[in-house]
């Protein structure tokens, strides 16, 4: 039975790892490689780095921290943050990322999904979207951009299912208003893409202990959970929230 | 020497790094000669079959592929796997290798049931490997692996002689996918 994955999220600044609330007061927390290779060894399905200043700066993604990755780990990951163009995919998945994640690119220029998709294959495309609570919109979800400082009027279940059809292998929906909270994922609007999409969904943005990431898998029909804050605190561990996964019925990797 | 091959068919380097850790030195290569005189091939491969089948006869690779998959140690990864077979289904129906007898079909569409496939799935009800794939290769003589999704139990992993082949990436799924390259390095 194929398994629910657990991903933990690497925000990497200036080469190091950072953890903060909303993209503000971000926090040292570790070097990227040798986080990556614990969390590896701890369990985690899959990692995913997000060079989350790259975009606002307009710097480029460090090649260099994707390949030390890629030849320090044994499972696959997702890169995102500061794609500008086929040209940033290619140097990412040539540095050896499974994936590579774009978010606002894909909102300015949608035609960078079906190029991607067909240059590199759509298990290759990642589509991230940082969705907010909107009466603007049918689904009261509204798409945001650069990093949630900009909102776009586009339908959150509307862009979901148009990103599948132009070729995104996978979508990550990461709520604005649960990001960073700990407080537990935006079930709703999870639940919402996950039904309207033929693709995997990733849940993103609020994880606060296994209970939520349970909830998000099952209640909102997620295909794989995003942690981060919850894990890099020490405060629980991939095996303790694999452990909730089993318990609670849903398929999980319990053997690394 | 173990011998990648390269046409055009996906990343190589998450292949290349996973031999490199467990000591192994590899060549990259679509030199139809140097895949000849190679100890051991790799056959990897993502993308799609068309485009992939198209690429091994413009680079004139498909002799030299099929005479290493029947003579020497041979390992078929993902889409390098299925194109081993007869026949897919994938870009409008496309003709294969043939080293292997059987079909390549498109997972059916079932409500609330994703694809691609993308992620660690069971192999013979035991261990987890990572999978990435919209197509599937039917159970046939040769099947060693059965995985199950979406409602289809196909073949996950084949083995002919000195030729063996895994539908998921071996060197995507940990230790235990390390395990199997290090089998085929020392086969």
């Amino acid at each position: 039975m194929l398994t629910k994955r657990i991903i933990p999220c690497l925000d990497v600044r200036n080469g190091r790892v950072t953890k903060g609330v909303r993209f503000k007061d971000n926090i040292d927390i570790g070097d990227p490689v040798e986080m990556a290779v614990a969390y590896s060894e701890g369990g985690a399905d899959e990692l995913c780095f997000y060079d989350i200043t790259a975009s606002a700066e307009r710097r480029p993604i460090d090649i260099g921290m994707v390949e030390a990755v890629a030849r320090a780990v044994r499972i696959p990951f997702a890169v995102g943050g500061g794609i500008a163009s086929l040209a940033d995919m290619e140097r990412v998945i040539l540095a050896g990322a499974e994936k590579v994640s774009v978010n606002s690119l894909a909102v300015r220029t949608p035609s960078i999904i079906s190029e991607g998709a067909a240059r590199f294959g759509r298990q290759c495309i990642v589509l991230g979207m940082d969705p907010v609570r909107s009466e603007r919109t049918p689904s009261g979800y509204e798409i945001t951009v650069r990093g949630y400082r900009e909102r776009t009027g586009i339908d959150a279940v509307e862009w979901a299912r148009r990103a599948a059809d132009l070729g995104a292998g996978e979508i990550v929906v990461n709520s604005v208003d649960a990001d960073g909270t700990r407080a537990g994922f935006e079930l709703e609007i999870t639940r919402l893409i996950a039904d309207a999409v033929d693709v995997p969904v990733v849940a993103s943005g609020g994880a606060g202990s296994p209970a939520h990431v349970v909830a998000a898998l099952r209640d909102a029909h997620a295909d794989a959970a995003i942690v981060a804050g919850m894990i890099h605190s020490g405060e629980y561990t991939i095996l303790d929230i694999k452990r909730a996964l089993s318990t609670a019925g849903l398929p999980a990797r319990m053997r690394w | 020497m173990i011998a990648i091959v390269d046409y055009r068919a996906g990343n190589l380097t998450s292949v290349r790094n996973a031999f490199a850790a467990i000591g192994a030195e590899t060549t990259v290569t679509r030199d139809p000669a140097a895949i000849r005189t190679a100890e051991r091939v790799v056959f990897p491969g993502v993308g799609a079959a068309g485009s992939s089948m198209a690429n091994l006869r413009v680079l004139d690779l498909v002799d030299a592929v099929r005479d290493a998959a029947r003579t020497k140690p041979f390992l078929g990864i993902c889409l390098g796997m299925q194109i081993l077979f007869d026949r897919s289904e994938e870009d409008g129906g496309t003709d294969c290798l043939g080293i292997l007898p059987g079909q390549v079909r498109r997972f059916p569409s079932i409500p609330g049931v994703k694809v691609p496939e993308i992620g660690w799935n069971q192999v013979n009800g035991d261990i987890e490997y990572y999978f990435v794939h919209s197509y599937y290769a039917e159970k046939g003589p040769y099947t060693v692996g059965v995985t199950e999704y979406a409602g289809v139990e196909f073949t996950s992993a084949v083995r002919k002689d000195r030729l063996v082949a895994y539908q998921f990436h071996p060197e995507k799924s940990g230790r235990f996918g390390l395990d199997l390259l290090r089998e085929f390095v020392s086969c």
